[in-house]
């Protein structure tokens, strides 16, 4: 099959995924105990509401009707209403996910930025001291819990230092900037810790091989050897290690934006399981899930871009 | 005469061999001791208040601090880690059980159920971890027990496919159709031929897992959704300090330190014992 | 005129084993010389040695001088090695698989070198990639130029291979068991190429193998290496049919022969020596069927063979004896 007939191939794929995760929240809400329609309506509700909505979610239909509402729901971007704000659960979500965007990409990105000149640095250096630090320093930092390292870095950068904002969001871009660098900077310390360790090993395993024996026999220099030859190489399973991982960053937002007080879909869903807003609960983590899923797409798609010799 | 060109130096060893693994042993048996021994090393309860004594800094009577109620932190830190290390213990051993079974079969048995069940760890795949984590708490309530299950329907996927993906690969090997032909029921090679060679890297894997599992029940607990106050737990003990940042900054950063120094015992295990066994996580 | 001279090169390991001992050869331009003996000989050191680009755990050139054209290339830093490297010297392997970079166009690794070594424009040197891909016999070089090396054949790759490596345009090529990993049909192609290369280009070839029958056709001399050192050297058809060493004639002797034969298939008794358990004396010693005291207690030297100046063997019954046989083998 031509390589670019697989971008539209593989989200096809995914639709089975889709489904199943739809049909594994549906499972879950129905779980948690309790009348569903006061659920969805919250204590106060007229019983002409709930008979709206009883009609709506066919709450008096067998199940698997049910699902068969919830998924008609959904297509209609109908998610329900939150309890709490009174408003479309839609809209919510809308107003929420744009500071959870930025501070995942923003922590891509500072992760990536200090990753990689760290695992080249460690793996150009193999064995001397440089590179015991670096991977010792890269052992410890998997294990910081990031909701305490964002504690810890506000105190010495915002409290201590006075640089940056204590939490909160912000009102326009520069400000937003600045509100987002600690936050950003705190996953990405965490990511960088799991990307340093696997590109090093990546690289120097590439650094071992027989077409970097090759090069160097025909005079090709260390640093081209390096950035040309085995880095390309090494890329391709630390994509996919970041796809993987970004999956736990977006979920590591919840905790993040609870540290730093940023109005984005981490502290929504937090504060909607604390207050039992049930529509927003479902509304969020379908929303992480499409974006889990959309992430592992984008990089199989790299891979397949980057790595000629995947067969598709 | 002439230096070796273009090639890498040979690694010289500034540590001895296999010391990743002792510092993973030293540190985590510390921490065991500490959790065993705590009713007679801690100097104070962890819940008893003392209001005359609160929100100390670090000195002679309590060297980590004490909290707005007057509770030793360093008492708490230490009763913390019978919270925490059970956390560890439970929360990797449910997955890994669970998983294991599940990897195993789907493994072994291949087709429609193995079709099934890899879909299956697609779609829970598909959500993030903590995420996952918390919709199923939300439906049990918070509390130590909610996260265990949660732990465990979330957390047998990658031991799944740590198994499955070793007992594919061994299925075939000699030594099984010997035993195959040998007339032994599937029960048994499964279990006694089988799963003994494939579970080395789950082993290692499992090491490592602790981190995570440390690292997820100590957030969930910061968010107010796993162990509950007044039990000493780290997590626990971070949220109940961060409004005191700036008056006590003691209160949240030694248990977070004491969640470093476990987690970074447990990332060295993983480590050394995957130099060791020659497998890589 | 002399392209090649070898002196005494002696490259130790990091416990002082000498595991290529006073190797000394030469070679002219256009000349294919042959360089023989089993894994573990030292053959590969000692071409790994001329580039410097020995294995890093603890190897090390003890002594010894490599002239290319006179000029000494054990003293060159790093800079002139590098120049040097692929330009003058290149390098085949035997599994050309590994040693192309997979994510790479066979293109762009060709033209790197050019561009490396003649400062060629990106344009240019693609128009020079195509231009050696042709000439290494690939049909279709122009579409072929964006393939990578897993869409070629076995044969198409070690091709490729020898496109990049000569696109540096050497004098001197080192020929690492090229042959080893392809059917006798590809490998015959291959040689072939190898001899057409050498007859266009005037290209001095060393051609690393531990199979007599690729020498017989393809090299013009050869030398014979055993556990680090150099058994016998001469012209081929010398060599093949009196071959004067034990050992060489060992290997003779084992040469399955072409009609498919008839008995046992002889083979040389015994294992090569480990390279912390050298013999003393002769390194062959132990497994040859005229060893005497003198054998064990004294190494021999590379001395001629009566008669002819090239033919030289290192044994000190090099002169009795000239047709190898069973009986020389223990």
């Amino acid at each position: 099959m031509h390589r670019y007939l697989f971008v539209l191939w593989r989200p096809i794929q995914l639709l089975p995924v889709l489904f199943g995760v739809s049909l594994l929240v549906f499972v879950m809400m129905r779980a948690i105990p309790g009348d569903p329609a006061r659920m969805l309506l919250g204590v106060r509700s007229t019983p002409e509401a709930i008979a709206r909505i009883r009609a709506q979610y066919g709450l008096d239909e067998p199940l698997w009707l049910q699902y068969v509402y919830f998924l008609r729901n959904l297509m209609n971007g109908e998610l329900g209403k939150s309890i709490i704000y009174r408003v479309d659960t839609f809209k919510l979500i809308g107003t929420r996910i744009e500071p959870t965007v930025f501070l995942v990409l923003g922590s891509v990105l500072l992760a990536v930025l200090i990753a990689l000149p760290l695992a080249a640095f460690a793996a150009r250096r193999r064995g001397r001291l440089a590179d015991h630090l670096i991977r010792l320093v890269s052992t410890i930092g998997l294990g910081l819990p990031a909701f305490w390292l964002g504690i810890m870095i506000i105190l010495l950068f915002s409290i201590a230092l006075g640089w940056f904002p204590v939490s909160g969001y912000g009102s326009d871009w520069v400000e937003r900037l600045h509100h987002l660098f600690l936050p950003c900077l705190t996953v990405a310390l965490a990511l960088s810790a799991v990307l340093t360790r696997n590109l090093r090993a990546s690289l120097l395993v590439e650094l071992q091989t027989d077409y970097v024996t090759a090069a160097r026999a025909r005079g090709v220099s260390e640093g081209r050897i390096f950035w040309r030859h085995v880095m390309p190489n090494s890329l391709v399973p630390t994509i996919n290690l970041l796809a993987v991982n970004v999956g736990w960053l977006i979920g590591g937002t919840v905790v993040i934006e609870s540290v730093f007080a940023i109005p984005g879909l981490g502290q929504l869903l937090v504060k909607a399981i604390i207050s039992r807003d049930y529509m927003v609960v479902q509304g969020v983590v379908l929303v992480f899930a499409l974006a889990t899923v959309t992430v592992n797409l984008l990089a199989d798609l790299l891979t397949v871009m980057l790595d000629p010799r995947v067969k598709l | 005469m002439s230096a070796i060109a273009g090639v890498a130096p040979p690694v010289r060893r500034v540590l001895p061999r296999g010391s990743t693994l002792t510092v993973g042993i030293v540190i985590l048996s510390a921490w065991v001791l500490v959790a065993l021994l705590c009713p007679w090393i801690a100097p104070y309860d962890p819940i008893a208040q003392d209001t005359s004594a609160t929100l100390l800094p670090p000195g002679a009577a309590h060297p980590f601090g004490s909290d707005n109620f007057g509770r030793d932190i360093l008492s708490r830190v230490m009763w913390g880690a019978r919270v925490d290390l059970q956390m560890c213990v439970i929360g990797v051993a449910l997955p890994f059980v669970l998983g294991t079974i599940v990897g195993a079969l789907s493994g072994y048995l291949g087709g429609a159920v193995d079709t099934v069940l890899m879909r299956v760890i697609d779609i829970v795949l598909a959500f993030p971890f903590l995420v996952l984590m918390l919709a199923i708490i939300t439906i049990l309530g918070p509390g130590l027990g909610s996260f265990y299950i949660a732990m465990a329907l979330v957390g047998w996927v990658s031991y799944a496919r740590l198994v499955r993906a070793q007992v594919l690969s061994l299925k075939h090997r000699d030594f099984i159709v010997a035993a195959r032909s040998l007339g032994y029921s599937h029960g048994r090679i499964l279990f006694r031929h089988l799963l003994p060679n494939a579970l080395t890297g789950s082993v290692v894997f499992a090491m490592s897992d602790c981190v995570l599992v440390l690292l997820s029940g100590a957030a969930v607990s910061y968010l107010g959704l796993g162990v509950q106050p007044p039990v000493a737990e780290w997590g626990v003990m971070v949220a109940e300090g961060q409004g005191f940042i700036t008056t006590a900054w003691w209160i949240t950063t030694f248990p977070g330190l004491a969640i470093v120094v476990l987690a970074t015992g447990f990332s060295f295990l993983a480590d050394g014992l995957g130099d060791r066994l020659g497998v890589r996580p | 005129m002399t392209l090649l001279q070898v002196s005494d090169l002696t490259i130790e390991d990091g416990a002082g084993t000498m595991l290529v001992d006073g190797v000394s050869f030469s070679l002219e331009k256009g000349e294919i010389l042959g360089l023989v003996g089993e894994s573990g000989s030292g053959k590969t050191l000692t071409c790994r040695a001329m580039l410097r680009l020995l294995p890093g755990d603890g190897l090390r050139i003890r002594r010894g001088e490599v002239r290319l054209d006179g000029a000494d290339v054990l003293g060159y830093d790093e800079p002139r090695m590098r120049a040097l490297r692929g330009r003058e010297i290149g390098m085949i392997f035997q599994n050309p698989a590994s040693h192309l970079n997979p994510v790479m166009s066979i293109g762009s690794q060709i033209a790197e070198g050019r561009r490396i070594h003649f400062g060629a424009s990106r344009r240019e040197a693609r128009r020079d990639a195509i231009e050696w891909l042709r000439q290494v016999g690939i049909p279709d070089p122009a579409r072929r130029v964006d393939n990578y090396p897993h869409e070629f054949s076995g044969g198409m790759r070690q091709r490729a291979m020898i496109a990049v490596a000569l696109a540096c345009e050497p004098r001197l090529l080192i020929a690492d068991e090229p042959t080893t990993a392809l059917d006798v049909t590809v490998q015959m192609q291959v040689l072939r190429l190898l001899r057409d290369l050498r007859d266009r280009l005037g290209l001095a070839v060393i051609f690393i193998t531990h199979d007599l029958g690729v020498v017989a056709q393809t090299c013009d001399r050869v030398t014979v290496m055993y556990a680090g050192r150099l058994c016998e050297t001469g012209g081929k058809r010398e060599v093949l049919a009196a071959p004067r060493h034990p050992y060489t004639q060992g290997l003779v002797t084992c040469q399955p022969s072409s009609d498919g034969g008839a008995g046992r298939m002889i083979t040389i008794p015994g294992q090569p020596p480990l390279a912390k358990r050298f013999p003393t004396g002769c390194r062959f010693h132990p497994r040859c069927g005229h060893a005497t005291a003198q054998c064990a207690a004294v190494q021999p030297e590379m001395l001629p063979v009566a008669g002819s100046g090239r033919h030289e063997a290192a044994c000190h019954h090099r002169m009795e004896g000239t047709r190898a046989g069973r009986d020389h083998v223990r």
